[in-house]
């Protein structure tokens, strides 16, 4: 037995119910091959970065799983088959997560931010206006560097090889 | 008095300002854990383009910024975060 997590996406025009349904399908078919699902997670209906299959938003569902690896095969087969699941992921962790997963957590930690949106956006910019000032800092400093220590280095196993080399030579001839 | 490698300080001599290095963000006993699911996390390393950005920039030390990668990389598959913005 092993610890998995799963993650699934259900597209959007399924309702909740369905999704409800579809995950106590997923668990049944763990259990029913020796496996236990320890958590379910519905994470509601999330907008996605990109369009899956011509969804721009989905369904997505935690499973927080211990069972034997065909159990999980078997469980990924029927994701494959079913036509509302737009993709799933299932990685093998060390351990499982107890409590709510960082997803909710975020959410939470959003709910109490939300009076003050638009002072974080203004923050979001400010950081991502800082990494390009930053990296354009750092290069030329870097080239700079590069720049003096080269040509010493160079000299240096000009001088340092050839003169071994020379009397080793002469080593030879007198030999 | 003068500690500190013989680069800095020659940086240092050419720039007026002296930055000092930045310790792994990940490293450490309050370090957060590296996981695909904490996109909040995850979107603090990429770039305005959505790439990944460099360890040199975010200080993140060589193991850790392999195990950032592929949590960003499943982000991505899953649609948590974008391969590219605009």
């Amino acid at each position: 037995m092993s610890f998995y997590e799963t993650v699934f996406i259900t597209r959007q025009d399924a309702s909740a119910a369905q999704v409800e349904q579809l995950t106590e399908a997923f668990s049944g078919i763990v259990t029913a091959n020796g496996g236990t699902v320890t958590k379910k997670e519905q994470w509601g209906l999330r907008n996605l970065s990109f369009r899956i299959k011509k969804n721009r938003k989905g369904h997505y569902t935690l499973l927080n799983i211990d069972a034997p690896a065909p159990a999980v095969v078997e469980m990924e087969r029927n994701m494959r088959i079913s036509e509302d699941v737009l993709r799933y992921l299932t990685v093998r962790v060390e351990a499982l997560e107890e409590g709510p997963s960082a997803m909710l957590q975020n959410r939470n930690r959003d709910g109490d931010e939300r009076g003050g949106r638009g002072e974080r956006g203004g923050r979001g910019g400010d950081r991502f206006g800082d990494r390009p000032r930053r990296s354009f800092g750092d290069r030329p400093e870097r080239g700079d560097r590069f720049g003096g220590d080269r040509p010493d280095r160079g000299d240096r196993f000009g001088g340092g090889d050839r003169e071994p080399r020379h009397v080793a030579g002469n080593e030879g001839e007198q030999a | 008095m003068s500690e500190g490698t013989p680069t800095v300080v020659r940086a240092s001599g050419r720039r007026p300002f002296f930055r000092r290095r930045k310790t792994c963000p990940f490293s450490g006993q309050h370090a957060p854990k590296i996981d695909h699911k904490d996109i909040r996390l995850l979107q603090r390393f990429l770039s305005e383009r959505g790439k990944i950005v460099p360890s040199r920039i975010t200080a993140v030390s060589a193991k850790k910024q392999r195990i950032l990668a592929q949590a960003i990389k499943r982000a991505r598959f899953l649609g948590l975060l974008p391969y590219v913005l605009k």
